[in-house]
């Protein structure tokens, strides 16, 4: 399908719609409630051993000597591996996006050579035919270190003599560059205006500094492989992750292999939220298979999980927001230093460039800087960067809607960006249902309803980009008429239905007669991973077009039968009638299908797209509160999320995106934090004390779904996964300080920490 | 060191297998047995993807040793469903988009299931507490509760 006007005014014929805006029961579904789905450590294979790793129990040392001598003679160890085993990669090798992937340090990542750089960072993999066995030769497995100082918080780290991470390391984004080595990898900085002189216009000013800790996506599937490396050196890995294509690209850059000579097979994936859009196990196990000459099975503990993989930055930001008497904004500044963890990279930019997008701002100022610490290399996170922006921003316009004596929602509405709104990171924003979020909050009952004593009500809004990207996909007509749909993108929420609903809606069938399903990566062409919420955007888009291809085929084999133009050939609801004449009976797919071998072989189509146009997304979230003042404990009370989709394709789903992403934000706003030791051990490696939000903490989620259409996509779609954890850090706040009567601006908001602040301030 | 032999009824079926004596009923049911629809999210009994009903009572797969269920019942998401004929909580949760990656399902279900039969009418807030040992990251619980609510009133004869 074409340009955005022939999409808008697909779009605009909605009510035409037959599968699309429908909720099915979603492809997958019976095999996973059931327990037939495989996920990424139900895989077995034929001689099977078991892989483990060996990790530093401290957060920052010199490794002096590995000796694995006593742990290879034990019976039954088949391989062991340590960094030395690994191909050298040269620090040079990057790819600059906006976040830099860095080769060199994404392989010191998966294994350590010289260093250690946090507390379960990984030395050495061994395999053996027990877990058992492995783990007691991981044990026997010698390592004499020089402990070195812990750096654990950008505070220290960015310490004019703190210890330095990485020798060499010099600020990126400075004039002049620095001469020294710090543990500042980089400085973002991006400005609107002249910030600076325009709060000289300012009636009120509010300024304020917060701080939040790190928290890990807390995905309830550890990561699994399994990896197997024949003799003649083809590799297969069957693995959880939010990319074949992914693992593949990074299993073969760190193990120095062509991308041909390695197989990955997506298995279910259990949760992911960006963290993983990594390889941790994969060339671990890969080497261990080569060694060994057997198939390796890795399987993180969860204690691992916590230790060694995601997590996201916690940080500082000041934020400062001018405005006039009437709530005019006039110019705001931004200042945010993320941990980055072992390695460079926050998503500290990302944060800079979103915090400010709500709103219409000819001044704005944001400076972010990228600081390493002993802490996992952060990974991605649910809209990476945006949330910790979005709470020191949405709490400061908090702030100020308090100062000013205005409706926070008020407020937001008097300055939201729309279409035309110059974005602080740089576009001018096309359609965009900042404002309609807004609105359709105000307008909710449960933004009108008293509150009782110890209550409070917060509101923030949240923004990010959403992005598209490779996809592609197959479409492949059966026989008997039904249909295959193949993509390369992993089915992290219902994706599936998705595409299914879209190739109903283009090929007139039933959706059951659909199935849709995601492919090795040799039998689909390559794909981005699933992240960005770009699967139904981007993946969609290449479904619709390979629909549209498949159809175009049908219309062709019709026109070929009835000796017609295909021109002549109108294909709707699944049948293709000749406008033509009326003496040609109508055929459906099942029967064009069924002749397919006598016009011309099998059918299908395919599209493989790069897909731009992705429609940025804005959310507005409402959260009640009510605070124990003997204990500090909050209950969520009610909560609200609204949201501009686009258009929904699945709506049960777009629903379970926004209350799934508003209850992880509140478990980062109220309960989860990374808590280290002075050493830099980690302290709750458990779910026990590691605490994401459980059932009886949370109220039902109400969601409303808004619907500004992307003229970027053939049906309107939005991402829509990642914007709905951007407001909760602010709306819960801001709902908290109310509450409390005191500004709360250091999460998580636990009890202890807010019964210190009511204590401290009678 | 030998492995002890343990019988069972698993899922209404005789089941014999060979475990360690470290092994959980969790390794037991995933490695010897195959069934690898309990699944481990935590092995410490924190996240309830293992959830397992043992002689009747809902415990954590992974908290149990292999040996202890010598003569016992153990029942499984593999035996919720009859064949091709859905539980109506398994019913429910697809109807209801209850699951978005599924890694918790199981789990959930088995626990649900054990709730309606102790108590058929949950309110709201005795379906959250009994439900609080099991984890969902992706959906907020918010559709999880629905769906048992509706399995319930069905299972009532409700709807």
């Amino acid at each position: 399908m074409g340009n955005e006007k022939d999409h808008l005014e697909a779009i605009e014929g909605k009510e035409k719609f037959r599968y699309i805006g429908t909720s099915p029961i979603r492809p997958d579904g019976v095999d996973k409630v059931t327990g037939r789905a495989n996920f990424g450590a139900d895989f077995t294979a034929n001689g099977m051993i078991h892989g483990r790793v060996v990790r530093s129990s401290h957060a920052h040392a010199k490794i002096k000597s590995i000796n694995i001598e006593k742990a290879l003679k034990m019976k039954g160890v088949k391989a062991i591996v340590t960094g030395q085993d690994f191909p050298k990669i040269d620090p040079s090798d990057k790819v600059v996006g906006e976040v830099v992937v860095s080769f060199y340090d994404m392989s010191q990542n998966v294994i350590a050579r010289d260093k250690v750089f946090y507390d379960g960072h990984a030395v050495a993999a061994v395999a053996a035919t027990s877990i058992k066995i492995a783990e007691e030769a991981a044990a026997l497995i010698e390592i004499e270190y020089e402990v070195l100082p812990a750096v654990m918080t950008v505070i220290d780290a960015m310490k004019k003599n703190a210890p330095v991470l990485h020798k060499g390391m010099k600020t990126e984004g400075m004039d002049p560059v620095p001469k020294r080595s710090s543990n500042v990898a980089s400085r973002a900085e991006l400005k609107l205006g002249n910030a600076a002189e325009a709060f000289k216009d300012a009636d009120v000013i509010v300024e304020r500094d917060y701080t939040a800790q790190t928290v890990h996506q807390g995905y309830i599937e550890p990561h699994a492989c399994v990896a197997e490396v024949s003799a003649d050196g083809m590799a297969t890995i069957w693995s959880s992750s939010q990319g074949q294509f992914m693992v593949r690209a990074f299993v073969a850059k760190l193990c120095a292999m062509n991308a041909s000579k390695i197989k990955v097979i997506p298995s279910e994936i259990g949760g992911g939220f960006g963290g993983k859009t990594k390889v941790y196990l994969e060339p671990l196990a890969l080497l261990l298979s080569r060694q060994s000459g057997r198939p390796v099975k890795m399987v993180m503990t969860r204690e691992e999980v916590l230790r060694a993989t995601g997590p996201t930055s916690g940080g500082h930001a000041r934020a400062k927001i001018g405005a006039k008497k009437d709530g005019t904004l006039v110019a705001a500044e931004l200042e945010m230093e993320y941990e980055a963890g072992a390695f460079a990279g926050s998503p500290v930019k990302l944060g800079c460039m979103t915090g400010f997008a709500p709103y219409n701002l000819k001044h704005v100022s944001c400076i972010g800087w990228d600081v390493v610490v002993n802490r996992p290399q952060a990974a991605a996170y649910r809209a990476p960067g945006a949330p910790v922006a979005a709470f020191a921003v949405e709490s400061a316009m908090d702030e100020l809607a308090d100062t000013l004596g205005i409706d926070p929602l008020e407020l937001r509405i008097k300055n939201a960006a729309v279409e035309g709104t110059q974005a602080p990171y740089g576009v001018k924003f096309p359609k965009i249902g900042c404002l309609e979020t807004l609105r359709q909050a105000k307008a909710t009952e449960h933004y009108n309803m008293p509150l009782g004593p110890n209550q409070g009500r917060g509101v923030a809004s949240g923004f990010w980009f959403n992005i598209g990207g490779q996809s592609s996909a197959s479409v492949m007509v059966n026989p008997d008429g039904t249909v295959i749909v193949a993509t390369g993108s992993p089915d992290i929420g219902g994706s599936r239905a998705s595409m299914a609903l879209m190739a109903a809606e283009v090929l007139g069938i039933d959706y059951d007669n659909i199935k849709p399903l995601v492919a090795d990566t040799e039998s689909v062409p390559f794909s981005d991973l699933t992240g960005g919420s770009r699967v139904t955007f981007a993946t969609g888009k290449a479904v619709v077009e390979a629909a549209e291809d498949a159809v175009n085929d049908m219309k062709r084999r019709a026109a070929k039968v009835w000796d017609v133009d295909i021109d002549q050939v109108e294909w709707k609801d699944g049948i293709a009638t000749c406008i033509e004449t009326d003496i040609h009976k109508p055929m459906t797919i099942a029967e064009i299908a069924a002749m397919a071998g006598k016009t011309g072989g099998a059918i299908s189509g395919k599209a493989n797209i790069n897909a731009k146009g992705a429609g940025a997304a804005f959310a507005t979230h409402i959260c009640d509160v009510e605070v124990d003042p003997e204990t500090g404990y909050v209950q969520v009370l009610r909560y609200t999320a609204v949201q501009d989709v686009g258009t929904a394709i699945h709506p049960a789903y777009v629903e379970g995106q926004m209350q799934g992403g508003a209850v992880q934000g509140i478990g980062w706003a109220l309960n989860e934090e990374y808590v280290y030791s002075k050493d830099g051990q980690l302290q709750n490696t458990g779910f026990l004390d590691y605490r994401v939000p459980v059932a009886s903490d949370m109220p039902m989620i109400d969601t409303v779904i808004v619907e500004v259409p992307n003229p970027g996509h053939p049906y309107g779609v939005r991402g829509v996964g990642e914007v709905p954890i951007v407001p909760p850090l602010g709306a819960v706040a801001n709902a908290v300080s109310h509450a409390i009567g005191i500004r709360m601006a250091d999460l998580p908001m636990s009890p202890p920490k807010i019964l210190a602040t009511i204590d401290a301030a009678d | 060191m030998a492995k002890h032999h343990v019988e069972a009824i698993i899922n209404g079926d005789p089941a014999e297998f060979l475990c360690g004596t470290e092994q959980t009923l969790l390794d037991c049911l995933r490695d010897e047995l195959s069934l690898t629809g309990s699944k481990e999210g935590c092995s410490s009994g924190d996240c309830g993807a293992c959830s397992v009903i043992l002689d009747g009572r809902l415990v954590c797969a992974c908290l149990v040793l292999g040996v202890e269920v010598n003569g016992k019942k153990v029942e499984t998401i593999e035996g919720v469903a009859k064949g091709d004929d859905l539980h109506p909580l398994q019913k429910h949760f697809l109807q209801e988009a209850a699951l978005q990656c599924g890694i918790c399902t199981p789990g959930f279900i088995v626990a649900a299931k054990a709730l309606l039969k102790e108590n058929p009418h949950p309110t709201e807030t005795e379906i959250r507490y009994w439900l609080a040992g099991n984890l969902c990251r992706c959906t907020g619980y918010d559709k999880i509760i629905t769906a048992v609510q509706k399995a319930a009133a069905e299972m009532r004869g409700e709807s």
